[in-house]
C-alpha cells in the first residue's frame, strides 16, 4: 500500500510532455526604499516554463539572485488565486498586465512570446508611496473604509436573516460592486490616480441593499471626504480604471456614487 | 455511553465544559460565566493577532463591548488574511429549506465527519452559534445568493445531506471577511482598535503565568517592538504551509502559534490535516502553490477514472463502460458529495493503482458533461462560471470541453493549539480562535465549516468567555518596561541574528521545498511507522543543516521578504518533528489521519476508541534529560454522552 514514490511524483510533478521554454528580458522597477531613489535594472532569464504564473517566474528570479548573493526583489503577494488583493505590479504599462479581469498573480507565462521584453513597475501613485523595489502602501484604501465604508451592525442585535427579504436581482447588482478586492489596480490605471471606483463600488454594495439605508448619507460623505484628504485625483470620465479592474467592476458604480454624494448633500439623510 | 476508554485525563487540560443537558450548555456556562462591568472595559487592553474571520470578528465585537483593543496582522491591509480566499459557503442550521435540518443535525453531521475525535459540548455551541452568524453577516451586508423571491438560497455541500450552506457566488470568504473587516474598520475610525499592519507577531511574553505581551517585528522598519495587554488573542490560522505546497496563502504560517506553543500552551492533534479532493494538480517544479477548485463543484461533477490502469485516450474517447467513477460505486448514499478525507483518498488509491490521467499520471478527472447535457451550458456557467475561468487561466484547459483534472492537496489543520471550553489556552490569558486551534473539527473538518467556526469564535464565543480571565483573575498593571519584554526582545533579535549570520549557500525557500516533500511523502494522505520514523531521523538533518546553511540577503533594519520566510520555515521544522511523532504515536486512523497498519480490510480508516479516543495534546520540554524528545503527551478523554461512536460510513 506505501506509495510514497507515487505521491513524491505528484508533489514534484515532472513535466511529462515538453512545451518550449521562453527566454524573457525584464526590466525592473528597484528602489531601495520610500525616500531613494529608483530605476530599472534589467534580467534576462532563458528558461521560462510557460505554465509557470507571473509570480513563479519571479519567484525563479529572486532564487537566482539569492544564489548570487544580490538581494531579491521585493513584491507584494499571498493568496495567488486574484482573491485577496495584495499582488500588484505595473506589467508593461498595465496594472495587472494585459490580460482582462485578471490579477496579476493569475497571468500564466503561456501568454507571452519567446524573446519578450518585459518592463515590471510598481502600481504608481501619489496616495500609494513606494515602500520598496514593487511594494507600496495602500493604507489610503483601509482609512477610506474606516472612514465609512460600513453599515453598523453590533454583533448580537441582528435580526433574523430572512425577515428582510432582498430581491434576487438586487443582491446580486450588490453583490457585483462587493467583488471588489481593493488592489488599486483603478488608481493605477487613472491619469489622474483617482479611486473613484474603489470607493464607488464600496459605496454601491452599501447603498444598494436595504440594510444600508440608515448610514447611506453619512456614508458616502465620510468616504470621500476622506478619498480627497488622501491625495487621490478626480474623475474625469476615461474608463480606464474598469479596463484594469481584475473582477470588472463597472464605472456605473461611479455615477451611481455621484448621485449619491449630491443627493446626500442635497437631502443629508 | 461516555467515554470508552481507559485513558488517563491529564490535569494540565481541565476542559472546563459545562455538564447537564447538551442543548442547555452553553446558555448555562453563560449564565456562570463573570462578566465586566461596562465601565470597566475600557481599562482593559485585549492584542488580538491576526485579522481574518476569527480575529477581525473578536477584535470589532470585542470593542463593541468597549474594551480596548490593538489588533496585528503581516498583510499591508487586514481585509487579505487568507479566510479571503474561502470560496464555497458556510454552515447553518437554519433550517429555512424545510429539509430536515435542526441545530442537533449540524452538531451530529460535524461530530461524526470529525471522525469522533472533537469535544460534544464544543460542536454543540458551534452548531447553536451557527444561526446567529447569518444573521449577523446578513445584518453587516454580506451579500449571500438570493432566491428570485428575496429569500436566501441555499446548497448542500460536501458530506452534508440537507442544504444549510450560505454562499456568495464562489466568494463567500471574500465576502464574510469583507464584511468582519468593515466591523473591524469602524472600531478602528471610532478609535476603539488600533491596528497594526505589516506587523508580525515573534514571541509571546509571559508573567507570573499569564499571557501579557507579545514582541512584533515591524515588516517595514525592521523594528522589533514589544505591546503589553492584559489578554492575547491568537487568530493566526493554520499551519498546512508546513508542506510547502498546500492551498494555503504564501504567507500563511506557524510562528506566532509555535511561539506561544514554546511559552507553554500545549499543542493538540498536530498530526489532524485535511487533505482536500478537488485542486488543480502540480504542473511542474515551479509550483509556488496549489489552487483549490471549490467543492461545490462536485455537486455537478462527477468524479472518475479509466478502468484499465495505464489507459492514454483522451477522456471522450474512453466509452462509458470502461469509465470507473469510483466514488458513486464504493459509496453509493454519498457519491461525489463524499466527505473531503473519504475523497481525497479514494482519488490516491486509483492513482497508485496506475489509473491516474493527465500527464503526470497523479489526477483524476471531473467531469461536467452530464450536468451540461441535463441543465445546459449558461445554467453551469451561472454557477461555476468564476472557476471554470480560473481553471482555464492556470491550466490552459477548457473544463467545458474537458474534464477537469483534479487532486488532492493539503488545505486546512485540524490541529493547533489546545484550548479549553472557553477558549483558553494552557497559558492563562492566552486564547486560540479559528483555524489555530485544535477545537472543533476532530479529525476531519466537513465543507463550509472553518468559515462557521472563525466568525463562531469571534462574534458568540469569546465576547463572553474573556470575561471569566479577565474579572476573575488579578491583572496588575504592566508595561513594556517590565523585564521580561526586554528579555524576550532580546531573544527575538539574537535568533535573527542568527538566521542572517548563518551565511551559508541556500535560500530558505529551497529547504522550505525540501522539508515540504518530505513531509508530504511521509506525513501526507497516508502515513506508516516505518515512513514516520524515516521522516524524523531526516527533518532533524535538514533542520540542522538548516541554521547553518540558510542565506538571508539584504538587511534586517528594512522590508526583508527572505528573512521573514526564513523565521517562518525555521518553525515549521520543529512543528514537522511534532507532527510526525503525533501521527506515530497515534495507532489508529481518523478522519485526516490515514496509518496505513490501521485500515479495515476495503482500505478504509479504522479507528481504536479503546485506546485513542482522545486529544492528545504535546507539551514542549526542551530541558528532556534524555536530550532526544523535546515533547511530553497530555490527554484528554473525549467523553460521548450524546452521541454513539460508530464506524463512520458514507455507503
Amino acid at each position: 500500500m506505501s506509495s510514497s514514490h507515487d505521491t513524491h511524483a505528484s508533489h514534484a510533478a515532472a513535466p511529462t510532455h515538453e512545451k518550449k521554454h521562453l527566454a524573457l528580458t525584464l526590466h525592473v522597477w528597484r528602489q531601495r526604499a520610500a525616500t531613494s531613489e529608483g530605476k530599472f535594472v534589467t534580467y534576462k532569464l532563458d528558461d521560462v516554463s510557460p505554465d509557470m504564473s507571473f509570480l513563479e517566474m519571479l519567484d525563479v528570479l529572486n532564487e537566482r539572485l539569492i544564489a548570487n548573493g544580490e538581494e531579491p526583489i521585493a513584491f507584494d503577494h499571498d493568496c495567488r488565486e486574484g482573491i485577496c488583493g495584495a499582488c500588484s505590479l505595473t506589467i508593461n504599462g498595465q496594472p495587472h498586465g494585459f490580460e482582462r479581469e485578471t490579477t496579476t498573480c493569475q497571468i500564466h507565462m503561456r501568454r507571452f512570446e519567446d524573446g519578450q521584453t518585459i518592463y515590471i513597475e510598481p502600481f504608481r501613485a501619489n496616495a500609494f508611496p513606494v515602500v520598496k523595489d514593487l511594494v507600496v502602501d495602500r493604507g489610503a484604501f483601509d482609512r477610506i473604509i474606516a472612514a465609512g465604508g460600513f453599515i453598523t451592525a453590533r454583533a448580537g442585535s441582528a435580526p433574523d436573516a430572512n425577515a428582510l427579504p432582498i430581491a434576487g436581482d438586487v443582491a446580486e447588482s450588490a453583490m457585483d460592486a462587493a467583488a471588489c478586492i481593493g488592489c488599486g489596480a483603478c488608481v493605477a490605471s487613472c491619469k489622474n490616480a483617482s479611486a473613484m471606483l474603489f470607493v464607488s463600488a464600496k459605496v454601491s454594495h452599501l447603498a444598494l441593499l436595504p440594510q444600508g439605508q440608515a448610514e447611506r448619507s453619512r456614508r458616502v460623505l465620510a468616504m470621500v471626504e476622506q478619498m480627497d484628504k488622501e491625495g487621490f485625483g478626480n474623475c474625469t470620465n476615461e474608463s480606464e480604471c474598469e479596463a484594469a479592474c481584475p473582477k470588472g467592476i463597472s464605472v456605473a458604480n461611479i455615477a451611481r456614487l455621484n448621485r449619491e454624494y449630491l443627493r446626500a448633500l442635497a437631502c443629508g439623510d | 455511553m461516555s467515554s470508552p476508554t481507559t485513558v488517563e485525563a491529564s490535569s494540565k487540560l481541565a476542559s472546563k465544559c459545562p455538564s447537564g443537558p447538551l442543548a442547555e450548555r452553553w446558555s448555562k456556562h453563560r449564565f456562570e460565566l463573570k462578566l465586566v462591568n461596562p465601565a470597566n472595559r475600557r481599562k482593559f487592553h485585549v492584542l488580538v493577532v491576526g485579522t481574518g474571520l476569527a480575529g477581525a470578528s473578536a477584535a470589532s465585537s470585542l470593542a463593541e463591548l468597549g474594551y480596548s483593543v490593538s489588533a496585528f496582522c503581516i498583510q499591508d491591509s487586514p481585509r487579505r488574511a487568507h479566510s479571503i480566499a474561502a470560496q464555497g459557503g458556510i454552515n447553518a442550521a437554519k433550517n429555512y429549506q424545510n429539509d430536515g435540518d435542526s441545530v442537533h443535525r449540524l452538531f451530529y453531521d460535524t461530530i461524526k465527519g470529525g471522525d469522533f475525535r472533537a469535544r460534544e459540548s464544543n460542536v454543540h455551541r458551534l452548531a447553536e452559534v451557527s444561526v446567529n452568524i447569518i444573521d449577523q453577516c446578513v445584518a453587516l451586508g454580506v451579500p449571500f445568493a438570493r432566491e428570485y423571491g428575496g429569500l436566501l438560497a441555499n446548497r448542500s455541500f460536501g458530506g452534508a445531506q440537507v442544504s444549510r450552506t450560505f454562499y456568495a457566488r464562489g466568494q463567500t470568504g471574500q465576502q464574510l471577511l469583507l464584511g468582519a473587516y468593515s466591523g473591524l474598520m469602524r472600531q478602528v475610525g471610532e478609535g476603539q482598535v488600533k491596528l497594526y499592519p505589516r506587523h508580525e507577531m515573534l514571541d509571546l511574553v509571559v508573567i507570573d503565568g499569564v499571557a501579557r505581551g507579545i514582541v512584533c517585528r515591524d515588516l517595514t522598519t525592521g523594528e522589533i517592538k514589544s505591546y503589553a495587554g492584559d489578554a492575547v488573542l491568537l487568530c493566526t490560522g493554520g499551519y498546512g504551509n508546513v508542506f510547502y505546497l498546500s492551498t494555503n496563502a504564501k504567507a500563511c504560517n506557524v510562528t506566532a502559534a509555535w511561539r506561544a506553543h514554546k511559552r507553554g500552551a500545549l499543542f493538540a492533534n498536530a498530526c489532524y490535516t485535511q487533505i482536500h479532493p478537488t485542486c488543480i494538480p502540480v504542473s511542474g517544479s515551479h509550483q509556488s502553490k496549489l489552487t483549490l477548485m471549490s467543492e461545490s463543484l462536485r455537486n455537478d461533477g462527477r468524479v472518475w477514472v479509466p478502468k484499465a490502469k495505464g489507459d492514454t485516450r483522451s477522456p471522450e474517447q474512453i466509452p462509458e463502460d470502461e469509465r470507473d467513477y469510483y466514488l458513486e460505486r464504493k459509496y453509493p448514499s454519498f457519491g461525489n458529495l463524499s466527505p473531503r478525507d473519504i475523497s481525497s483518498r479514494a482519488a490516491k488509491q486509483v492513482c497508485d493503482e496506475g489509473r491516474g490521467v493527465g500527464a503526470s499520471k497523479m489526477s483524476v478527472f471531473l467531469d461536467f458533461r452530464a450536468a451540461i447535457e441535463r441543465d445546459g451550458v449558461d445554467e453551469i456557467r451561472s454557477r461555476y462560471g468564476n472557476l471554470f475561468q480560473m481553471y482555464e487561466r492556470i491550466t490552459g484547459e477548457d473544463p467545458y470541453r474537458v474534464p477537469m483534472r483534479i487532486y488532492p492537496a493539503v488545505h486546512y489543520t485540524m490541529g493547533g493549539l489546545w484550548v479549553d471550553y472557553n477558549l483558553e489556552s494552557t497559558v492563562p490569558g492566552l486564547f486560540v480562535l479559528g483555524e489555530a486551534n485544535f477545537s472543533d473539527h476532530g479529525a476531519n473538518r466537513l465543507g463550509a465549516s472553518a468559515l462557521m467556526q472563525g466568525l463562531a469564535d469571534g462574534y458568540f464565543v469569546i465576547p463572553y468567555t474573556i470575561a471569566a480571565h479577565l474579572a476573575g483573575r488579578k491583572l496588575g498593571k504592566i508595561s513594556t518596561s517590565h523585564d521580561e519584554f526586554k528579555r524576550v526582545e532580546q531573544g527575538v533579535r539574537e535568533r535573527i541574528e542568527r538566521l542572517k549570520n548563518a551565511k551559508g549557500k541556500r535560500s530558505p525557500d529551497s529547504f522550505h521545498r525540501e522539508l515540504g516533500l518530505l513531509m508530504w511523502d511521509k506525513c501526507g494522505m497516508a502515513r506508516n511507522a516505518d515512513g514516520l520514523r524515516e521522516a524524523l531521523v531526516k527533518i532533524r538533518e535538514l533542520r540542522d543543516a538548516y541554521w547553518q546553511d540558510v542565506k538571508i540577503p539584504g538587511d534586517a533594519a528594512e522590508l526583508n521578504n527572505v528573512l521573514e520566510h526564513a523565521g517562518r520555515v525555521a518553525d515549521f521544522f520543529e512543528l514537522a518533528e511534532l507532527m510526525c511523532m503525533d501521527a506515530l504515536h497515534r495507532n489508529e486512523s481518523c478522519g485526516g489521519h490515514f496509518r496505513e497498519e490501521y485500515q479495515t480490510p476495503d482500505g478504509e480508516a479504522k479507528r481504536d476508541d479503546a485506546n485513542f479516543c482522545y486529544a492528545g495534546a504535546w507539551e514542549y520540554a526542551p530541558e528532556s534529560p534524555s536530550g532526544k524528545v523535546g515533547w511530553s503527551m497530555h490527554k484528554e478523554p473525549l467523553v460521548f454522552e450524546n452521541v454513539k461512536l460508530a464506524e463512520r460510513s458514507y455507503k
